[in-house]
């Protein structure tokens, strides 16, 4: 069975300065990758280009024997590859429950003339779009704030809200953006439940970036690491725990900084 | 009906019944005809603001709807004068043709934010002010005059609207025709702002990148709104003209596109009728003033920044403030 999603000899340069070298690996159907690796490593980098937010300087991103790299970002994310962001990338002055319902505005069935006019269709979408918020706010355990304007929120409720915004929006592959930054223990738990459990009951493909390293190596499936834009290694979290390369690289320095 | 409350559906039967018969009413009593005129500007201007309000509502900062007023003033003078054209038709042509100007100079100029995009529209006043200079159509700085009433028009031989050449007062006429359009205007931009597009556009206002990342094509959208945006000034400016009976390239100049949206400010951001009311203040309020002389400028200019101030929100704020929230 081929990969849901291909990243091939993906490389991006600004200017003199290579973000990314020729990287490569496949994401298979319904695995919960992470891609890590030290600050300036080009995961972000990797990410933005995998949602076209950014286009790549050469090699290119296959999603379902489709390229989608270089195109508009709405377009990927209309084929089903939804990108969150950090906390701070919110609508901040709507409600958890209007983000979520706007998030879905993309399955409409009536024209934006027929809620112009207000057409049955589109009442009954608007119906049927707030009956779904509800239900994805209760899967995330949400409900209790569905009614709080996103911008007085706290930070882990925050995450959890992009998160929503990003599956309201039905998506086959979700692409995290450090989605444990700044959070304790407890609501790491949480949270990495909370993705799981995207992956097993909404059947999403789940690849993220992150930084905590118990959470990755607990929630992963499989790793990529990435150091200085180059792809250093790529396997189960034991087989990463182990290579030399990455303890060398990577897992070292993180000791340094953490005075360890 | 339409998605109104009850208590929404008596404050728009007060106030249509204010300006269709309350105002006739006064003015019949007091004698003071020439408001007329100043409600029917105040009207057409409340139009045009409608337009500048919706480039708000998506994020953009937009001090360029003079140059679309101009636009559709001397689109609809030269439909009527040179190619002899029923008013009524070259009113919504004069919209049209204000809004394909606004897509193809969007195309370049929308992907600008903030400060950015409001500095390119602030040219576009004299941009067109200097072409409507420059083109033997729109006949220099000698402008366009002499523009014929609106004729009547008729139906299958059944007037359905009469001709304003035949009438005794036109202002009459005028202010009912202009408080139509604005009504028909602001009705629009109601029922826009709380559709599918109105809720997309509110997305794209908050974050434009979470937008798209959510499938919105903001480039389509703004272009889309835009254009919109610039109809209504088109729409403004042409039925201006008609009134005036006259376009010069100093019917609409730079001073009054920053009206119109300071206009959005006064009123409130946040509120669909904002404009409607921040124009009809600022007219009046700037009107008013004419009893200090030379320092009307300074009193109005110290007003509207204490207003800016404390009320960020705009006017409109202070009533919703005190109902509680919502």
């Amino acid at each position: 069975m081929s990969p849901l999603l291909q990243v091939k000899n993906v490389t991006k340069k600004y200017g003199g300065l290579t973000a990314n070298n020729a990287i490569s690996f496949d994401v298979a159907e319904n695995e919960i990758l992470s891609v890590i690796g030290p600050n300036g490593a080009g995961k972000s980098t990797l990410f933005k280009m995998i949602a076209s937010f950014t286009p790549t300087t050469s090699g290119e991103v296959i999603y379902q024997g489709e390229r989608i790299s270089n195109l508009k970002p709405h377009i990927v994310a209309r084929k089903g590859v939804v990108r969150t962001f950090q906390e701070t990338t919110i609508f901040k002055s709507m409600t958890v429950r209007e983000s979520v319902v706007v998030a879905q505005h993309l399955r409409a069935k009536a024209s934006l003339a027929g809620y112009f006019w207000g057409s049955k269709t589109a009442k009954d979408d608007v119906t049927a779009f707030e009956k779904y918020a509800d239900e994805l706010l209760e899967f995330l355990g949400m409900s209790e704030i569905a009614g709080e304007q996103a911008s007085n929120l706290p930070q882990g409720s925050l995450r959890a809200l992009g998160i929503a915004i990003g599956l309201a929006t039905d998506p086959k592959v979700l692409l995290l953006d450090e989605p444990f930054a700044g959070m304790n223990h407890d609501e790491t738990m949480n949270m990495v439940n909370l993705v799981r459990s995207v992956r097993d009951e909404r059947g999403v493909t789940v690849m993220l970036v992150e930084h905590d390293m118990p959470a990755v190596m607990n929630i992963s499936d499989r790793i990529v690491v990435l150091n200085f834009g180059e792809k250093i290694a790529e396997g189960t979290p034991s087989e990463i725990q182990n290579n030399e390369k990455v303890i060398e690289a990577y897992l070292g320095s993180v000791d340094d900084e953490i005075g360890m | 009906m339409l998605g109104f409350t009850s208590k929404q559906l008596i404050g728009v039967g007060i106030f249509l019944f204010m300006i269709f018969i309350g105002v006739p009413l006064i003015i019949g009593a007091t004698g003071r005809w020439d408001f007329y005129f100043t409600l029917t500007s105040v009207a057409l201007l409340a139009i045009a603001s409608a337009g500048v309000w919706l480039t708000f509502y998506i994020g953009r900062i937009n001090i360029g709807q003079g140059a679309f007023a101009l636009i559709g003033a001397y689109v609809s003078a030269i439909l009527v004068v040179k190619a002899g054209w029923s008013f009524w038709i070259s009113l919504p042509a004069a919209g049209l043709f204000a809004a394909i100007v606004a897509i193809l100079i969007g195309l370049p100029i929308l992907r600008l934010r903030g400060v950015y995009f409001a500095m390119i529209t602030l040219v576009l006043t004299q941009v067109v002010t200097l072409t409507a200079l420059a083109l033997p159509i729109t006949n220099g700085a000698k402008g366009i005059s002499n523009i014929p009433l609106p004729s009547g028009i008729s139906l299958f031989g059944i007037p359905i609207l009469p001709d304003f050449a035949g009438m005794e007062n036109t202002k009459l006429a005028f202010y009912y025709t202009a408080c139509v359009i604005m009504i028909l205007t602001y009705a629009a931009l109601y029922r826009l702002v709380n559709s599918r597009l109105g809720h997309l556009c509110r997305s794209m206002q908050q974050n434009e990148e979470l937008a798209s990342s959510i499938g919105v094509n903001i480039s389509y959208i703004r272009i889309v709104i835009f254009a919109i945006s610039s109809f209504f000034g088109g729409l403004g400016g042409a039925m201006f003209g008609s009134i005036a009976q006259s376009v010069y390239p100093s019917s609409f100049q730079v001073a009054d596109s920053v009206n119109f949206m300071l206009n959005c400010f006064l009123g409130g951001l946040g509120y669909v009728f904002g404009p409607m009311l921040g124009t009809l203040v600022l007219y009046f309020g700037w009107d008013l003033l004419f009893e200090f002389g030379k320092y009307q400028m300074l009193i109005y200019s110290t007003i509207l920044i204490l207003i800016i101030r404390f009320l960020p929100n705009g006017l409109l704020s202070i009533r919703i403030g005190k109902g509680g929230d919502k």
